[in-house]
């Protein structure tokens, strides 16, 4: 159906109207992740204040817990209570450690930051050349490479394969640590070489799940008619690829690597535990096996927090990206 | 349902099979899942050691004659805990995945067959686990529940049933529409005996490939799980145990980790060229 072009007004109001939606749908996904938080520790059996104690807790201690926590009152005053006080900062303390956990959560998350950016940083853009260049020499040797390669680094636990490349580059050939234990508040910059074989490990799973995405969609858009006429209108192999095919080719890509977001948290949390990585990952673990309730909660809160902020970014490039996007919103707020 | 559609569907695994059968690398996978099946169930009449036997005199041994692949820091044999290591894990794993699978199908099954809302609300409720590192949840709940076998299989299965919900919500959602269900409907059939009788052998097809998949994922994250602490608990011979426990001697016994490193990695490149020459 022929309509107008769209003046740039419209198409901003679009895009922001999308953005504020997206918005709202992160904002409630969070308070239902939150809810779903507070359920399984407060909820399941198992008494908090004997998690605290431990199993020795006599019943006059352990009411003693019950009175100092709180938790005589209603569980919904005490979720808005857990709730609001996550929200204003005040995460109280660690159970085990007996420190704030807020300046200890968010040095950890500051690490796992660097470690995390730096595997995109490195990943992305090789699993998406590979992709291209398997897509392109379709059948290939190089194409069946890059389809094992990236079988192994998806189906390989992550704790496996960082056992390979301690093995590998730390034992070895002896040139890359095997520790990325730094002391506290110390900075990754001055030892670049403790983050190599973490990005490596959590780079291997990337690389295969976003290396077999585009090379399917390469695949799928190489097959459209619009190829054939930038072909044949006289344009070279390489100019086709990049400038036609890869547009179109990388933006399903882009949601695959915001859904790998999700697994990159998961694989952070145990590659930091194999490198003994500083990280909130490690956090997590130590919080869940010494049962540290309140770190477990504030951690894996603040790791929801960047699932849902990283998925946000991921919509809202989708939706500026994809005309299709933009102005069906348009279409359908009209 | 008619005999011949049944009969049908009967066949459509069959030559799935026989395919898969014809393509090597999905052969050599089913191979090698087989034969840790096998040691599974029949380690004991192979194993040349007792998996939890202690040697304070063979501690650290490298492989050699007597222990092929050396001994670990309690002087317990590597050969005789890898072959045993393989039941914990599939046992564990293969629970999971098909309680994962049933869970599942159940779920997606009712969302697609009676729509409206209550499709609405199970499929967002999914939409938010689906969201979150199935670690993170499995370390959440396991951290509060204390770590069991039956816990992991519980916590796995939960964490799964989403992602086969999804499937089978598609696969029914192509079927309920069809003029056979419509014949049911009208000879006055209720709601489960249609989804049980009438949709779901229509979609075996699709709940043995979701299987599949479900197991190789299973495995990955019973081997995790118990690697960080939270799965099969000592003295159980299990690989992610091995290697956690195994991880401080890397340097001077570097064997107590490649061995299980490599029976996990074979292990599930194996499920997966299963599942993936399955799928086609």
């Amino acid at each position: 159906m022929p309509r107008a072009a769209p003046s740039w007004e419209t198409t901003s109001l679009a895009v922001a109207r999308f953005i504020l939606q997206r918005l709202l749908v992160t904002v409630v996904m969070l308070w239902l992740v939150s809810l779903a938080v507070f359920l399984v520790v407060e909820a399941l059996p198992g008494d908090i204040s004997r998690l605290m104690l431990g199993q020795f807790a006599t019943k006059h201690d352990m009411a003693l817990v019950h009175a100092q926590l709180g938790l005589d009152r209603p569980f919904i005053v005490r979720y808005l209570d857990w709730v609001g006080s996550f929200v204003t900062g005040q995460w109280g303390d660690s159970w085990r450690l007996h420190v704030p956990l807020a300046p200890l959560v968010l040095s950890r998350l500051g690490n796992s930051a660097v470690l995390a950016g730096l595997t995109l940083l490195a990943a992305v853009p090789v699993a998406i050349l590979a992709g291209v260049l398997a897509a392109v020499k379709r059948d290939g040797i190089f194409d069946r490479l890059i389809l094992i390669i990236g079988m192994c680094g998806m189906a390989v636990p992550e704790f496996v394969s960082s056992m390979f490349l301690i093995l590998g580059f730390s034992l070895w050939l002896g040139i890359l640590p095997a520790s990325s234990r730094v002391s506290e508040g110390e900075s990754f910059l001055l030892h670049p070489d403790r983050l190599v074989l973490p990005a490596a490990a959590l780079g291997l799973v990337l690389f295969g799940y976003i290396s077999r995405m585009v090379r399917a969609s390469m695949v799928e858009e190489l097959r459209r008619g619009y190829v054939r006429t930038a072909r044949l209108k006289g344009l070279g192999p390489a100019a086709v690829v990049l400038n036609h095919v890869l547009r179109n080719a990388l933006l399903p890509t882009i949601t695959v690597i915001a859904n790998q977001t999700s697994w990159l948290l998961g694989g952070l949390v145990v590659v930091e535990n194999v490198f003994n990585f500083p990280g909130l990952g490690q956090l997590l673990l130590q919080a869940a096996l010494s049962q540290d309730v309140p770190m477990l909660e504030t951690t894996v809160l603040i790791l929801a927090v960047c699932l849902m902020l990283a998925n946000l970014l991921a919509d809202i490039l989708y939706g500026i990206l994809n005309p299709r996007v933009r102005f069906s919103r348009r279409a359908s707020a009209a | 349902m008619s005999g011949a559609a049944r009969q049908r569907h009967g066949r459509g695994l069959g030559r799935r099979f026989r395919r898969l059968l014809r393509r090597p690398a999905a052969l050599a996978g089913l191979l090698i899942l087989l034969f840790w099946a096998v040691m599974a169930i029949g380690w004991p009449l192979v194993t040349p050691y007792d998996p939890t036997d202690f040697s304070l005199i063979a501690k650290l041994s490298p492989p050699g004659a007597h222990h092929w692949l050396g001994t670990d820091d309690f002087g317990r044999d590597v050969l005789s805990r890898v072959v045993a290591g393989s039941r914990s894990v599939l046992l564990v794993a293969t629970s999971a995945a098909l309680l994962g699978v049933v869970a599942g199908t159940t779920i997606g099954l009712m969302a697609a067959y009676y729509r409206g809302w209550a499709d609405e609300l199970l499929m967002r409720a999914m939409d938010i686990m689906m969201a979150f590192p199935l670690i993170v949840i499995a370390l959440l709940v396991i951290a509060v529940l204390g770590s069991s076998n039956l816990n992991v299989i519980v916590v796995v299965a939960l964490a799964f049933a989403p992602y086969n919900a999804r499937v089978t919500r598609a696969a029914v959602l192509a079927e309920r529409d069809k003029d056979f269900i419509a014949a049911a409907r009208l000879r006055g059939e209720g709601g489960p005996y249609i989804m049980l009788v009438e949709i779901l052998p229509n979609i075996v097809d699709t709940i043995v490939v979701e299987l599949t998949v479900r197991l190789a994922l299973a495995i990955f994250t019973v081997a995790t799980l118990s690697f960080l602490g939270m799965g099969i608990q000592p003295p159980t011979p299990d690989w992610g145990l091995m290697i956690a426990e195994g991880r401080q001697f890397y340097r001077i016994a570097p064997w107590i980790v490649l061995c299980p490193a490599l029976a996990i990695a074979s292990l599930v490149i194996a499920i997966n060229l299963f599942a993936e020459g399955f799928k086609r």
